[in-house]
C-alpha cells in the first residue's frame, strides 16, 4: 500500500482498513526539535479533520487531524516518551497513531507521493 | 508587524545568514535568522556551554548627546542617569503618562554629556520619535542605523572574544567601552558592553554596517562560536527570567505588575532626591509605597509539575477552577527541561510555592510560582 498526505502535512499508510498517520519530513523540519506530543486515546472515534494530537517543539504548537472518520486502535508510546523520534524519523519510528477508518474510500482523495512533494515545495515559505 | 517578505528590512549580515543554512523569518519588520540547520535545542545549549553569535541588529541604537543629555532622559525613565558613571551600563523603563511600558532598553554612560542606548526593534521607530518629541530640544537624539549589532554569549565568550580583542576580558557585568578586534586581515573599531539577554556571560557589539560580516566572519572562525537564532535567543532569555517586550511587557502593564521595580533606583523614588519626574510617576511611586496590595496584578514565574508545555495566552486557574490569569510567554526549557512561564496573577498567588493552573487545551496543568531566573544566571561580575 502506498502512502498518501493531507495538506496538513501529515502521512497515512493503509494496511487491512487500519491506518497509521504521522506527521511528514516537511512538518518535522518546519516545526523545528518536537519536545511534546500529546496522543489520543485508545477506542475514541474521530470524524476527518478533528484534531486526534497534538505536536509542539520548543517553539510551535500543531494538531494533528484525523485524515479521516475512524477509532483510534493504538498510539505511540515510544513517540510519547521520546518525541524527537517525530524528527529523526517521522515516516518511522516517529509514527502518532493507529485507527480503523470508517470508510477506507476517504483516503482516496489525499495526496499521492509526487503531488505531495510539489505542494510542499510550494507551501515552503 | 504584518509585513509582506517583499517590503521586509534586511540586516547586513543577511547574505550570511542564508549561506550559513539559517531559516528566515519576519520579525520586527525585518527577515531575521531564527534558527541555523543545528537547530533550537542545540544552539540553547550551544550558548549555555561554549559561545553563540546572535545577530541583533533589527533592535535600535541611538545616541543622546549634549550637556543636558542625562538630565533629559531622566524625564522619560524611572531610572537614574544622572549618577550613572562613565562606562557603565543600565536597564531601563520608557514609561507612558498611565504607568505603563513604551519599551524597555539598555543605556550608557559613554561621557559626561553622551548617552548610547539599545531599544527593542519593533519599538524603535516609536522611540525614536517620542524621545525626539519630549527630549529632542535639550539634546541631540541621533539615531544610528548605520550600525549593526552583534551578540556573542556564553561562558567562552570571553575566550573567543579577548583572543581578537585583549582586554574586554577586564571588563565586569553591565561596563563596556570601545575595542579594536583584530581579525587578522583588518582592524575593527567596535563599542561594546558586558552584557546580553541569555542568562550568561557574554558582549554585545555595536559595529558599522561595513564591518559586520568581517567581525562576524571573525568571531564564527573560534573554535567556541556557533551562529544562533532567535528562537533559542528566546528560549535562553526565558530560562534567564527576563521579560520580553511585547510578550511579558508592554503599555497596559506597569513597572511594579512586571516585577521590575528592581530596576527602579531610590533616587527616583519617594523620599529620593530626584524622586518622579518622569511619565506616570504618581501611578508607578504609588504601586512602589503600596506594597503587594497596590497592584492587581505581578509577573510571576511558574514551573509546570508534569511535562506539558504552557505557552502564551493560556488560561491561569486557581485550585478552584477559577481563572485568575495569563501566560505571556512559555515553553519548555531546553535547559532546565521543564515546562516553564511568565504569567500574571493577583497579588495574592504570587507567593513562592503557591499551586496555580494552566489550562492546556481544557485541561488543567499544575504548576507552581517559582523564582526567577528558571536557570541560574552566570554574569560576570569579578
Amino acid at each position: 500500500m502506498s502512502i498518501k498526505y493531507t495538506p496538513d502535512h501529515e502521512w497515512v499508510k493503509l494496511e487491512n482498513s487500519i491506518a497509521t498517520v504521522g506527521i511528514t519530513h516537511h512538518a518535522q523540519d518546519a516545526l523545528g526539535d518536537v519536545v511534546f506530543v500529546d496522543l489520543p486515546e485508545i477506542g475514541k472515534t474521530y470524524a476527518q479533520k478533528d484534531a486526534a494530537a497534538v505536536v509542539e517543539s520548543v517553539k510551535a504548537a500543531a494538531d494533528v487531524y484525523m485524515p479521516a472518520k475512524g477509532e483510534i486502535t493504538e498510539v505511540n508510546e515510544a513517540l510519547r516518551a521520546d518525541p524527537s523520534l517525530a524528527n529523526s524519523d517521522p515516516l518511522g519510528a516517529g509514527w502518532f497513531f493507529k485507527a480503523k477508518l470508517a470508510n477506507p474510500a476517504d483516503l482516496d482523495k489525499l495526496m499521492d507521493e509526487t503531488s505531495y512533494t510539489k505542494y510542499a515545495a510550494d507551501n515552503a515559505h | 508587524m504584518s509585513a509582506t517578505p517583499d517590503t521586509l528590512l534586511k540586516v547586513p549580515l543577511n547574505d550570511l545568514h542564508v549561506a550559513l543554512g539559517a531559516r528566515m523569518v519576519p520579525f520586527a519588520g525585518y527577515s531575521m535568522p531564527v534558527q541555523y540547520p543545528e537547530g533550537l535545542i542545540a544552539e540553547h545549549k550551544h550558548t549555555r556551554t561554549a559561545a553563540g553569535l546572535f545577530d541583533v541588529s533589527h533592535m535600535g541604537q541611538l545616541r543622546l548627546v549634549g550637556p543636558d543629555a542625562a538630565a533629559a532622559f531622566e524625564s522619560l525613565i524611572p531610572m537614574d542617569v544622572i549618577d550613572l558613571p562613565v562606562g557603565k551600563q543600565r536597564y531601563g523603563l520608557l514609561t507612558n503618562d498611565a504607568g505603563g511600558i513604551i519599551d524597555d532598553l539598555m543605556f550608557f554612560r559613554k561621557a559626561a554629556n553622551e548617552i548610547f542606548v539599545i531599544v527593542n526593534g519593533a519599538c524603535k521607530v516609536g522611540d525614536i520619535a517620542h524621545i525626539q518629541a519630549q527630549i529632542g530640544t535639550r539634546c541631540q537624539v541621533i539615531p544610528m542605523p548605520e550600525f549593526a549589532l552583534l551578540a556573542l554569549q556564553g561562558p567562552k565568550a570571553v575566550n573567543a572574544l579577548s583572543r581578537l580583542a585583549p582586554g574586554v576580558e577586564k571588563l565586569v557585568f553591565m561596563t563596556g567601552g570601545n575595542f579594536t578586534v583584530n581579525t587578522g586581515a583588518e582592524s575593527i573599531d567596535v563599542f561594546l558592553t558586558r552584557s546580553g539577554y541569555t542568562g550568561e556571560d557574554g558582549f554585545e557589539i555595536s559595529v558599522p554596517a561595513p564591518q559586520a560580516l568581517a567581525l562576524a566572519k571573525a568571531l564564527l572562525a573560534q573554535p567556541e562560536v556557533k551562529p544562533i537564532g532567535l528562537g533559542a535567543r528566546n528560549s535562553l532569555r526565558l530560562e534567564a527570567g527576563l521579560p520580553l517586550y511585547g510578550n511579558d511587557v508592554d503599555t497596559t502593564t506597569t513597572p511594579v505588575e512586571t516585577s521590575l521595580q528592581w530596576a527602579i533606583q531610590k533616587v527616583r523614588r519617594t523620599g529620593g532626591a530626584r524622586a518622579g519626574g518622569f511619565p506616570g510617576a504618581s501611578k508607578i511611586l504609588a504601586q512602589l509605597a503600596g506594597g503587594a496590595g497596590a497592584t492587581s496584578r505581578k509577573r510571576v514565574g511558574l514551573l509546570a509539575l508534569e511535562r506539558v508545555p504552557v505557552r502564551e495566552h493560556v488560561e491561569i486557574q486557581n485550585t478552584a477552577g477559577q481563572r485568575i490569569g495569563e501566560v505571556t510567554s512559555g515553553l519548555l526549557g531546553p535547559t532546565i527541561d521543564q515546562p516553564i512561564a511568565m504569567a500574571y496573577v493577583p497579588p495574592e498567588f504570587a507567593a513562592l510555592g503557591t499551586q496555580v493552573n494552566a489550562i492546556v487545551r481544557g485541561k488543567p496543568v499544575p504548576m507552581k510560582v517559582v523564582a526567577m531566573p528558571f536557570v541560574p544566571t552566570h554574569y560576570f561580575r569579578g
